[in-house]
């Protein structure tokens, strides 16, 4: 079994195209005099978000234009450089050619260098307010080129109408500036110098330094060479053999780097060069024999198998499958309701009948089961990316990582899974970059020089876990409390160790000392908050000194079905997600106290709780709450005891919007329908806990 | 407002009771005319807002309008009419006293509704309709239903007519 990260290209094109919309219409929605910071924000995570697609994928004149768009949106959102109209536009032109690189990536045909190389150098030109452009500066890299040559060179660009600056003929490079574009420079170069043979670079005449990032693509000839190296180095360098023999150990199943898979890693490596490169076989080094038995075309191969995969499934849009889901739902109930009515009627007259519903309600069942399939897929589909990002990441920051994967056959629903990969993508990257140390420093505490990382998923109840664990150096509590102060956050010494690590889920909050190319600018975890929240789910940090760090993500297995348990209040039922209930209890007198003469608590096991009524929170005459139950739920914000009359049972529900015909109401995340057919109301757990904890219970006791 | 124009130019209005008044909807914004069942209550909605039923296995909130124009006191018995209305891509329904019949009006039938105090403000009136003896006030039902009083959207959805 080989990774055909084709598949997974084509979420990431899907992905980056959105990204791209958003961003447009984030840009064009903004207000220059006074742009609000929450947009600036978007903007800058939607080009954050592609950057590091691109990066994976090694689609790199992609990752390079968006790196340097990310780190003038940056600016701009830091208020280092104040939002121009130029810059907008400038954008918005990236932003343009951004979607049309993404499609040519997707055809899978090759990016002009020439563009990239434009499209940086009016990306740089914004930090010098402008000025720049005028022309671009282009700074021309030409290894194995004589001086002589060079200066020649220098005369005939004159010669032609370029500016030329001779006298900077240093390594090979100097500076060319010019009204005209990239493309007509390397048109000109192209009749004196063979085309593998200088590489054009952006220059940045602000810093005096090339982009930071470099231009892989533009630059053919040193590209085979360098995919060459890297796949050398992949199979010798014992960091890396680590890496691959370990995943081997601990998975069989998963190909890559079993024995077999590392001619496949090495077909693979070679057909993600060639869709850079052209013709597969150009991008195979000199090196590598095509290994005996295996035919030398590997990555017209391994497209075919996507190809084949393709066409065993169809492409359905959600809504379809949303209302199939719907419509089976309704079924259910209906079923329920025929049922539990023929179970009133006298079973030797209506036997024929009872037959049928008996059947209807085996049908009706697998039904649900399978409509609920459609929508699940396991989440191998968002693991599968993460040894090659993590083997990427790694190698770019020095560290020696061992990736084990297990549980990849738990299933999610479909919608999840898609949501699922940029917050997963953002943990793993933290995960390398600031919770696993170099292997000096690893040393140096004892550790094992090869750090691990573990990424699980599991099923546990109704609900999936992912975590994503590593035995780096952990959280480190004072560093974080002295970046919140620095950042103005309202934080102080007493904090409990769970309220702190949730601080790294704030806004532009990063305690890294770099920005680097992988992670430290403070975007990231708090949109992995945001997408978690917004999926219904939850995000805890454990976390010791020197022994590592877990990330544990609770989901739901769908986002239609809810996992919840009906209680009645007042008359009405109401259905509470299992997900936040600890336990249900009857207290005794003696445990129920008033604090105050106020508010009332419970004490639980020497935990006191704030006692909460549905009363108080949608408003309503209070309630005496001597007689019925206590359920204990635990939200962000804390526990609270929510006084019920009656539990009546666990359901499966089907989650249905208020707001399609009504409106929000706070406190509550929706509608479902009961087996009687009446309605019932789903609380909204961590709203009702807010507006609980917000609102002193204040009623006598 | 679409009106279906019958061979004579007429336009079709389900007719309803409220307290002593008729009212008139246009009879395409109407989706069926069931009794009043168990409607679930939602906390922190005004009296007039039942609440939510199923229909069929979508989410209805019910507004009781002799409530929300203090029309005596709503009794909820087996006579007791829900009007299911589909308007602004919504599906709502209302409580009346009771519905008539279903009439025709021609354009000239229809009169400007003068400034006076309906139960229902001037704003939601889009006519009265005469007809022999009686006076049928035609009600912008859409606008009233989408409109802030009524708290039956979020940020409005304020019917355009």
């Amino acid at each position: 079994m080989t990774i055909d990260i084709s598949r997974f290209a084509q979420t990431f094109f899907d992905e980056a195209l959105e990204h791209l919309a958003s961003m447009e219409s984030l840009l064009l929605a903004t207000n220059l005099n006074a742009p609000d910071p929450e947009d600036l924000n978007g903007i800058f995570r939607a080009a954050h978000s592609i950057k590091g697609g691109a990066a994976t994928f090694g689609f790199s004149a992609l990752a390079e234009i968006t790196h340097i768009l990310e780190n003038q949106l940056d600016r701009v959102r830091k208020g280092i450089m104040p939002l121009r109209a130029d810059m907008v536009d400038t954008f918005l032109e990236t932003s343009d050619l951004l979607k049309g690189m993404v499609q040519t990536y997707q055809s899978g045909d090759e990016i002009s260098p020439a563009t990239t190389v434009d499209a940086c150098s009016k990306l740089h030109a914004l930090e010098t307010g402008g000025t720049a452009a005028k022309g671009w500066h282009l700074q021309l890299v030409a290894p194995g080129i004589s001086h002589e040559r060079l200066a020649g060179l220098a005369v005939t660009l004159q010669g032609q109408g370029w500016r030329a600056d001779p006298d900077f003929p240093r390594d090979h490079a100097f500076i060319c500036s010019s009204q005209a574009s990239a493309a007509e420079l390397t048109a000109a170069l192209g009749a004196i110098l063979a085309p593998h043979e200088f590489v054009l670079r952006p220059f940045s005449m602000a810093r005096a330094a090339p982009v930071p990032l470099q231009s892989r693509v533009a630059d053919p000839g040193v590209h085979e060479k360098e995919s060459g190296t890297r796949l050398f180095e992949a199979r010798q360098s014992p960091g890396q053999l680590d890496l691959a023999n370990d995943i081997a150990e601990e998975d069989e199943s998963y190909g890559l780097f079993s024995p077999r898979g590392t001619l496949a890693a090495a077909s693979f490596a070679a057909s993600s060069a060639a869709e850079e490169d052209g013709p597969p076989v150009a991008a195979v080094p000199d090196g590598t024999r095509p290994p005996p038995g295996v035919p030398m075309p590997e990555a017209a191969i391994l497209r075919t198998a996507s190809a084949s995969t393709e066409s065993g499934s169809i492409r359905v849009s959600t809504e379809k499958v949303d209302d199939l889901m719907n419509l089976v739902g309704e079924l259910v109930i209906t079923q329920a309701m025929l049922s539990q009515l023929a179970g009133q009627l006298d079973p030797a007259i209506n036997e024929l009948l009872l037959n049928g519903i008996g059947q209807l309600e085996r049908n009706t069942r697998e039904l649900q089961e399978a409509a609920m399939s459609i929508r699940m897929m396991p989440i191998s589909f968002v693991f599968n990316r993460f040894p090659r990002l993590v083997r990427d990441t790694a190698s770019k920051l020095g560290k020696r990582v061992r990736l084990a994967m297990h549980g990849e056959q738990t299933e999610l629903d479909r919608g999840l899974i898609e949501k699922l990969s940029d917050p997963l993508t953002h943990l793993v990257r933290n995960s390398l970059d600031h919770g696993i140390e170099t292997a000096e420093v690893r040393r140096a505490k004892g550790k094992d020089e090869v750090g691990a990382l573990t990424l699980r998923a599991f099923d546990q109840g109704g609900n999936v876990v992912i975590q994503v664990a590593d035995d780096g150096a952990g959280l480190n509590r004072a560093r974080i409390l002295a970046k919140a102060q620095s950042q103005g956050m309202k934080v102080h010494d007493g904090m409990s160790d769970g309220e702190v690590w949730q601080l790294i889920f704030e806004p532009g909050f990063s305690t890294a000392e770099t920005v680097t190319d992988v992670s430290g600018r403070g975007v990231g975890m708090d949109v992995v908050r945001r997408n978690i929240q917004a999926m219904g789910g939850r995000i805890d940090i454990e976390t010791r000194t020197d022994i590592g760090t877990i990330i544990t993500i609770r989901l739901p297995l769908t986002l239609a079905i809810l996992e919840g348990m009906a209680v009645r209040v007042d008359g009405e039922v109401y259905v509470i997600p299992l997900a936040f209930i600890i336990e249900s209890l009857q207290p005794s007198s003696n445990e129920l106290r008033t604090v105050s003469g106020h508010g009332r608590v419970l004490a639980v096991r020497e935990e006191y709780m704030p006692v909460v009524t549905l009363q108080h929170v949608f408003g309503g005459a209070p309630r005496a709450c001597d007689k019925g139950l206590f359920v204990i739920l635990e939200a962000e914000l804390g526990k609270i005891a929510l006084h019920v009359d009656e539990l009546i049972g666990q359901y499966q529900v089907v989650i249905k919007s208020l707001e399609t015909n009504f409106r929000k109401v706070d406190g509550l995340s929706g509608a479902t329908i009961m087996g009687d057919g009446r309605v019932a109301l789903i609380v909204d757990i961590e709203s009702l806990v807010r507006i609980a904890l917000g609102r002193t219970v204040s009623e006598a006791a | 407002m679409d009106y279906i124009s019958t061979a004579n130019g007429a336009a079709e209005y389900l007719v309803f009771t409220l307290g002593l008044e008729e009212y008139g909807i246009d009879i395409l914004k109407v989706q069926e005319i069931r009794g009043y069942d168990h409607v679930t209550r939602i906390a922190s909605t005004p009296e007039f807002i039942k609440g939510i039923i199923n229909l069929r296995g979508i989410i209805v909130p019910i507004v009781d309008l002799r409530i929300k124009f203090a029309l005596g006191e709503p009794a909820y018995d087996q006579f007791t009419v829900v009007i299911i209305l589909n308007v602004a891509q919504r599906v709502i329904g209302i409580v009346v006293d009771g519905v008539s019949d279903v009439i025709a009006l021609t354009r000239d039938q229809i009169k400007p509704a003068p400034e006076f105090g309906a139960h229902l403000s001037t704003e939601y009136i889009q006519g009265l309709g005469a007809l022999e003896e009686r006076m049928i006030i035609l009600a912008d039902i859409e606008r009233l239903l989408t409109s802030r009083e009524m708290q039956l959207t979020d940020a409005l959805v304020e019917a355009s007519s």
